[in-house]
This record gives C-alpha cells, sequence and structure tokens, in this order.
C-alpha cells in the first residue's frame, strides 16, 4: 500500500510536507501555479510588505570539489510588486489550485501594516500566514526581519498582534543568528503562534572577488552581508529544529522545517526530528521545481521499505533519542575495523588516523621502530606486528582505537570500513551518572 | 603549395583537456597517501600533489611538481604507457572504475605551462656557472633530461647528434596520435631557454670522441639503438619493404613520402613499434594492414591496450606465421610466402618491426666504454661505463624502454656526474 503523505498543518490540509519556501521561486502567481502542476503541495509567498527596490548582482554561491551551490547566499529583498498585484494573483492562485496550500510571508513594521496586511491576505484566500523574522539582510537595517527574530521580547509582541488579528493559523519564521534558538521559540509560544518555521538564512558573506578585493556578491564596488542557504546549512537547522522539538514548553507547536532540504533524505531527516512540512528554495533555484517528483516518490519509498502507512508516522521519532552530552553512554565502545579484501590501498584511512586522530592505523610492513618514527607513538612491541605480518592493507590496532569514526568517514569504499561494538566493560555510565555518584548531586551541568 | 608530411593526417587520440574537463577529473582522484601511482612511475612524480592543485585552480604549481621530477614530463604525458604504469595501478582499478586520467591531467599542467613561462621561470634559477662542460652524444630523451639538470646546476650542455634535429626518438620515432614532430621540437625549444648547446648534423667518430674526451669534464652517452633489424630472406632487399623505425620516420618528417596506391599492407613483428606502424598504417588510410607474428598473440611483448587500440582502427593479427620469401616484380615487392602455405599473398609494402640493433658504432669510439653481447653499454648502478669519465642511459643502455625509462636513468647518471664535476 502506497503510504499516505498528506499533512495536517494545524488543521491545514496539505497535499503533500512538500512546501516552496518564501524566496524567488514564489515570487509570481505564474511561477508557484507551475510549480503545483510540478507536484508541490503548498507554497509560501514571496514575503509581501510596502515593495521595495532590489540592487544587482543578488546572489553570491560556493561549490565544493566541483559541485556547484553547496551553499548560496543572496541580498534579495521581500517583493518589489505592488500589493495588489499579489494579492490579485494570490486569489487566482487559490481559486484554481484549491487543494494545495498557500502560505503568505509578511513584514511590516508597525501595528496598523500589520493588521492591513492580515487582513488584505486571508481576503486573498491564504490559508496560512508565515511571519518573516528572520530575513538577516537588507531589510533588518530597517528594523525588521531578523532584526525582529533576534529581540525575544519583541517576537512576542508582534505573534501576538498578528494572532489577534489573523483568522487562520500564523506560522513564526525564526533567524538563527541569535545565541539559543529556545528563546525565539518560547517568544513565539508565548506570543500564541501554533506553528514555528526554522531556519531563515545565517547572516554571511559569501566569498570575496580576489581579483577586485571586493566581497561577493558584488555590487559595483561594494557589497553587503547575506543570507546563507543551501546544502551547507543542515545541520544547522536540524539542531535548531530539534532543539525546539525536544523543548517541554515548545514541542507541541506545529514546525515547518527549512535549510538545504535537496532531496527526500534530507526532508524524511527534519520530519524525523519534529517537521510537519518542509521548505525547499536553493534546490529549486539549481535545478527548477521538477526536483519534487523525486522528493514525494522518494519519501513515499523509505516510508513503505520502513513500513510506515504515513508520514506521521515517522513526525518527530528521532526527538527522543537527541539527548545532552551528559546523557551518553561511556561505557559504549567500538572499534574500526577494515576489510582486508574489498579495501583498495589508497591509504586515506592511514594517514587520516595519523594526522588527524589518535595515530591507530599502521601500514603493512612498518616495524614497532619505523612505526614510532613515522609519529606512532603507542606503537605496540613486536608481538603486534608479527601478528599482521601477512597484511597487505592497512590495519587497525584494536587496543588503542578509540572508535571516532574518521576513518570510516573517509574511505572512498563503501562498507570496508565498519565501527564494530566490543563488549563493554561495565553497566551503562553517563558523565552525568559519573558526577552523581562522585557528588551526590544530578545537577552538575551548567 | 607547401609539401605537407603524412602525420599531419593523423588525429591526436586525446585532446589536451579544457579547464573544466581537467579540474573534474582532478576531484576524481581520492589524494592517495604513499600510493601505488607514484610508485608505478619511473621518475616517482608526486602524482596526488599536482592532481590536487589542478583540483585547486593551481596549474602553475602543478606543472612545477611534475617538472621538478620529470623534466620531460610534457613529452612523457603523451607518449607514457599510463595504462600499464600510473593509471594501470590507480586505487581505482580495484573498485572496477575508471582510473584517473593521470597522462592527460598530466599533460594540461605541463603543456599549458610550458607555453606560459621559461624553465628557470617555473623551477627558479640556474646555479652561478661552473665553468665546467659536459657534452651528450645524441640528442633523445636520456640526453636532453641530463642537459637540463646540468644546466640547472650551472654546467654547461653541448649536445651533439647525427640528424639535423635534435629531440631523437620523441621528434621522429613516436606515433603522430601521441606525439607529432613539432611536438617534440616545442618541448626542446623549451628546454633550450636553460642555454643547452646543440650541435647537430654531426657525426661522431673516432677523431671527435678523442677530442670531446679531452675538451670536456663529462660525456653522456644518449645514443639510443641503431638501426631497424630486418630479417633476411629470399627479396628482402625489395623495394617497399621497410624498417619499423625507418617507415615511422618518414611518415612524422619526409614531406616527399606518401603510401599512394599503397592497398596492401603488412607488418611483421609483436612489439610496441611494430603495433605503432600498423596502427600508423591503419589511420592513414591504408585499406588492408595486417600483422603477422612468429608466436601465439599472448606471448606478444606489445601491450595489449595498444593492440586493442590498433584493431579498433582495423588492423588484423594473424599469430604463429612466419614470412619465408619475399616475391618481386620489378625489383618491387609484389607478394611473399608464409611458412602456413605455398600461396602467395599479394602486399605492396611490408614492414619489419622486428627490433633494432645496440647503437654500437658511436660507443666503440669511447675508450674502455664496453658493450653487453647485445652491444648494449655496460652500466654501474651510476648509470657510469666503464670510462671514469662518461656516463650512459635510455635505451643504449636498457635496450628500448620508455621516454620516462631514459628521463629516470638520466636523473640517476647526472646525480652521480655531478660528484664527479665538484670535483
Amino acid at each position: 500500500m502506497t503510504p499516505d503523505i498528506s499533512i495536517d498543518f494545524c488543521g491545514v490540509k496539505s497535499p503533500n510536507p512538500f512546501w516552496l519556501a518564501s524566496a524567488p521561486p514564489t515570487n509570481t502567481g505564474d511561477q508557484i501555479m507551475r510549480a503545483f502542476d510540478h507536484g508541490w503541495g503548498g507554497a509560501v509567498w514571496k514575503t509581501l510588505g510596502i515593495p521595495i527596490e532590489n540592487v544587482s548582482s543578488r546572489f553570491g554561491a560556493v561549490g565544493y570539489d566541483g559541485k556547484r551551490m553547496m551553499g548560496l547566499n543572496n541580498i534579495e529583498l521581500i517583493t518589489d510588486r505592488p500589493l495588489s498585484v499579489n494579492f490579485k494573483e494570490m486569489r487566482e492562485v487559490k481559486k484554481r489550485y484549491p487543494n494545495n496550500t498557500i502560505i503568505v510571508s509578511l513584514m511590516v513594521e508597525t501595528r496598523d501594516e500589520w493588521r492591513d496586511i492580515i487582513k488584505r491576505s486571508l481576503d486573498a484566500g491564504a490559508d496560512l500566514l508565515e511571519l518573516n523574522f528572520g530575513c538577516p539582510h537588507g531589510m533588518c537595517e530597517r528594523g525588521m526581519g531578523s532584526a525582529v527574530g533576534s529581540e525575544p521580547e519583541v517576537v512576542q509582541e508582534i505573534t501576538s498582534w498578528a494572532v489577534d488579528y489573523s483568522a487562520v493559523p500564523v506560522i513564526v519564521k525564526l533567524t538563527p543568528n541569535i545565541t539559543d534558538i529556545v528563546e525565539s521559540g518560547l517568544a513565539a509560544v508565548k506570543g500564541g503562534a501554533p506553528a514555528i518555521s526554522l531556519i531563515n538564512t545565517i547572516k554571511s558573506i559569501i566569498g570575496v572577488d580576489l581579483d577586485l578585493l571586493v566581497p561577493l556578491p558584488r555590487v559595483a564596488n561594494l557589497s553587503t552581508n547575506g543570507g546563507y542557504c543551501g546544502p551547507a546549512v543542515k545541520p544547522i537547522a536540524l539542531h535548531m529544529l530539534a532543539s525546539l522539538a525536544r523543548h517541554p514548553k515548545i514541542k507541541d507547536t506545529t514546525f515547518s522545517g527549512i535549510g538545504g532540504v535537496s532531496d527526500w533524505r534530507d526532508a524524511a531527516e527534519f520530519i524525523a526530528l519534529g517537521a510537519t512540512s518542509v521548505q525547499v528554495c536553493t534546490a529549486v533555484m539549481h535545478h527548477g521545481y521538477r526536483i519534487v517528483e523525486d522528493m514525494i516518490d522518494g519519501l513515499k519509498n523509505y516510508l513503505a521499505q520502513h513500513n510506515m502507512s504515513s508520514v506521521s508516522q515517522l513526525r518527530g521519532r528521532a526527538v527522543g533519542a537527541f539527548k545532552e552530552w551528559g546523557d551518553l553512554d561511556l561505557s559504549y565502545k567500538i572499534v574500526a575495523k577494515i576489510n582486508e579484501e574489498t579495501c583498495i590501498g589508497c591509504n586515506k584511512c592511514y594517514v587520516a588516523c595519523l594526522d588527524g586522530s589518535h595515530q591507530c592505523i599502521y601500514l603493512p610492513g612498518m616495524s614497532s621502530k619505523s612505526a614510532r618514527q613515522l609519529g606512532h607513538p603507542h606503537a605496540p612491541e613486536q608481538i603486534f606486528f608479527e601478528e599482521n605480518s601477512a597484511r597487505l592493507k592497512p590495519f587497525v590496532d584494536e587496543h588503542e582505537c578509540v572508535g571516532c569514526n574518521l576513518c570510516e568517514l573517509i574511505c572512498p569504499v563503501a562498507g570496508c570500513i565498519t565501527m564494530v561494538e566490543k563488549p563493554s566493560t561495565g553497566k551503562h555510565l553517563s558523565w552525568k551518572e559519573k558526577m552523581q555518584a562522585r557528588y551526590g548531586k544530578l545537577d552538575v551541568v551548567a | 603549395m607547401p609539401l605537407s608530411v603524412l602525420e599531419n593526417n593523423i588525429v591526436e587520440k586525446h585532446k589536451l583537456f579544457g579547464d573544466r574537463e581537467a579540474i573534474a577529473e582532478a576531484q576524481r582522484c581520492l589524494y592517495c597517501y604513499d600510493p601505488p601511482c607514484v610508485k608505478a612511475c619511473p621518475t616517482t612524480i608526486d602524482i596526488p600533489t599536482f592532481i590536487r592543485k589542478i583540483a585547486h585552480s593551481n596549474t602553475v604549481s602543478a606543472a612545477k611538481t611534475i617538472f621538478s621530477a620529470n623534466i620531460l614530463g610534457d613529452s612523457c604525458s603523451k607518449v607514457c604507457p599510463v595504462e600499464v604504469l600510473c593509471a594501470g595501478s590507480c586505487v581505482l582499478n580495484h573498485l572496477g572504475e575508471t582510473p584517473i586520467a593521470i597522462g592527460r591531467l598530466q599533460r594540461f599542467a605541463t603543456e599549458n605551462t610550458r607555453q606560459k613561462l621559461a624553465p628557470e621561470e617555473l623551477l627558479g634559477p640556474k646555479k652561478l656557472a661552473s665553468g665546467k662542460r659536459v657534452a651528450l652524444i645524441g640528442a633523445g630523451a636520456a640526453s636532453l633530461a641530463a642537459a637540463s639538470l646540468l644546466a640547472f646546476e650551472g654546467h654547461q650542455s653541448i649536445i651533439f647528434d647525427k640528424r639535423s634535429f635534435a629531440g631523437g626518438i620523441n621528434s621522429y620515432g613516436i606515433a603522430p596520435y601521441k606525439l607529432k614532430h613539432q611536438e617534440a621540437l616545442d618541448e626542446i625549444n623549451w628546454l633550450q631557454g636553460l642555454g643547452i648547446e646543440f650541435r647537430l648534423g654531426i657525426e661522431i667518430d673516432e677523431t671527435k670522441a678523442q677530442e670531446i674526451l679531452k675538451d670536456f669534464d663529462a660525456v653522456f652517452l644518449g645514443v639510443g639503438l641503431g638501426e631497424d633489424r630486418l630479417l633476411t630472406m629470399p627479396g628482402s632487399e625489395s623495394a617497399g619493404v621497410y624498417g619499423a623505425t625507418a617507415l615511422i620516420e618518414k611518415i612524422k618528417i619526409d614531406p616527399n613520402f606518401n603510401l599512394n596506391g599503397i592497398e596492401r599492407a603488412h607488418v611483421i613483428g609483436g612489439g610496441n613499434t611494430g603495433i605503432d606502424i600498423a596502427h600508423e598504417l591503419c589511420l592513414l588510410g591504408v585499406p588492408y594492414v595486417a600483422m603477422l607474428y612468429r608466436g601465439s598473440e599472448s606471448s606478444m611483448s606489445g601491450y595489449a591496450h595498444e593492440m586493442a587500440g590498433a584493431r579498433k582502427s582495423g588492423l588484423h593479427f594473424f599469430p604463429n606465421i612466419q614470412v619465408k620469401k619475399i616475391n618481386s616484380t620489378n625489383g618491387k615487392l609484389s607478394s611473399f610466402i608464409s611458412d602456413q602455405s605455398d600461396q602467395e599473398i599479394e602486399s605492396d609494402l611490408m614492414v619489419m618491426a622486428v627490433g633494432q640493433s645496440g647503437g654500437t658504432k658511436v660507443a666503440k669510439f669511447f675508450p674502455q666504454v664496453e658493450l653487453d653481447p647485445r652491444s648494449l653499454i655496460v652500466v654501474d648502478a651510476d648509470y657510469r661505463t666503464g670510462n671514469p669519465k662518461v656516463w650512459s642511459g635510455g635505451d643504449a643502455v636498457n635496450g628500448g624502454k620508455e621516454v620516462v625509462n631514459a628521463v629516470a636513468e638520466a636523473k640517476i647518471a647526472v646525480r652521480s656526474m655531478l660528484e664527479h664535476l665538484a670535483t
């Protein structure tokens, strides 16, 4: 049976959890309708407010080892089109696509402006509102966007206005440009918001033009900080989402996960850490709306393979395992094991362990003496090398291996290096338990 | 209309990578530690390092890494049998993946950089002139490499060659789909920037050899191998019967040579020179080219990958066959008879690729230089001959290996020569 991937987001039904984030791909009604034709479940309309004027250029990107757009940054502002045009198009989209979800992103300044724009959004058919408290470039200099998001009191206040004025559920979009996301999350909850989306983009300089010596993206011979997004920011987003999803006072909020979602696997990770929907921008800017087909099919296949009949069965399943360091079991022990059969002899694990970890991997032909000279401080006496004298590939000293995973991570051959669990020498013992036993109190974590 | 040599009709097998291609290929490299590709290179070029530099758009530095290990790194990038050396030992082969195109990446770095920077601009200035002079006999790869390394050390290198151009086999004996005559000369012009002097068109005889030994502080014999060995049999003197290297040279540099009217060509041999000339004849449009080898295919000394390439170009191959007699009409080859039947087999071009004689003639003029029974020059571990003032390397010593082997041997010889010159 095909798993059901439709979602219920604060009472609003959406055909799937894949939404377009508020960004250039949702600039116009025409774009959003084409996106819906491709299968996107919802779209967060590019932020509406008092229309602005933009600069060129607007985007910068970094690649990694030949792959482009590992990270993207932008200095484009909110909509530059008249509100009346935006709302007219929105009505048309909602009429033609009644089953898809329209979320309207908003950013204005005064209480009156918020009241007015919320009313116009509802009139145009918005299913949900998203308060843009995150934009870290341009708008924040005018007291909006992340300037709001980084002040919990202001977040709470404006949220309470919006919740008050709105007949549809309000999502508060949080900025990662803060010290502790929990404070922002609590402010949104206190303001009465039933939903939070995160993360907005991260304040960044994407690079420097080394010929002109001007940061990028370059506008004439100047630049400014932009908002960073794309695959590179996903780990930051996952952490912030999980931090809210496990917090006792925030966990009942509905979450929309944002930050580097590029494929079904990314989406599944966000959902497992508590997201009901995910929002995508960079991957669409890179490859087009068409990527959603793979996302939908991939998520369904994953759910089916894991015997889940609906996406709601995945939601939040990994949150409970996200703990503090002090909760981790100190008695758990794994060591690296290199499969001599599949090893291709690139020796990358050797040099990584030697220079980047704990000097526990040896090359064939080494003697105890030569190993010490090459930088193995704890090379064992002869017996160890005699045992391994017949080996043709690098080998691990299991007694010294700390189980760090580095060799497994860099090995280019899938499955060649595995981390094998060793029998633990004692019962489960976390650092907190150890401290409790030593000092007789549990509350030792600052 | 200017006359054109036949080799210009042959296109190169591997085009020069464009920037994007080179970087993408370089990024595929695993950047192994102490890897087999370096161990497989006779000149031990630090391959992962130069490839990583290409990947990070640091091409000039990549070329520096290559040239500092192999001053002929550019021609080696084109002529090296990478399939059996570096790329053949690439660890990706164990994954069933295409190995890194190390030769093509090396070419990308060296060819592009060579056109921009002189040797000293790339590798640092020569040492102050020592006043010492070294004569290098033969202008092939071994001498060129030795002369360049000596030049960097401040010694005056003077290269003698009987031909009117330098380069040796690189200039007249490499299959054109790998390296063309003019490309070889371009590399030599680049090296000439080090102040190497060429004395071309000079045959060394006994008197000259004595003069050289008297006038120079050291001598390097980079004389290569001698003429093609020809099978003697009835009719082997007929027109239309060539030695392999002689015919390759005609294709590369003789503007008056053509293959007009040649319909059926036969190449006798099983080595790489034989495969090269057979492959060239195919590429030049000879309708039927057959290679005849006296043994089985598995016992051929030619590389399997070269054979596969030639076959793709249309080469026919027959193992376990020997030519017994050549028939001619008006002194010109018309057919031959093999050991398999008495039937005449029509042929209008026959190439004997059965090896070359040792480079004995010149070596004999230098006293105390010993030759082995195959007429190869005898050297010690430092590539020094029986004459303490004379070193040797390359084909004249190893009997015919790759350009990269000649460079590797020249490096060892130069190390020893430098000690001698320092005294």
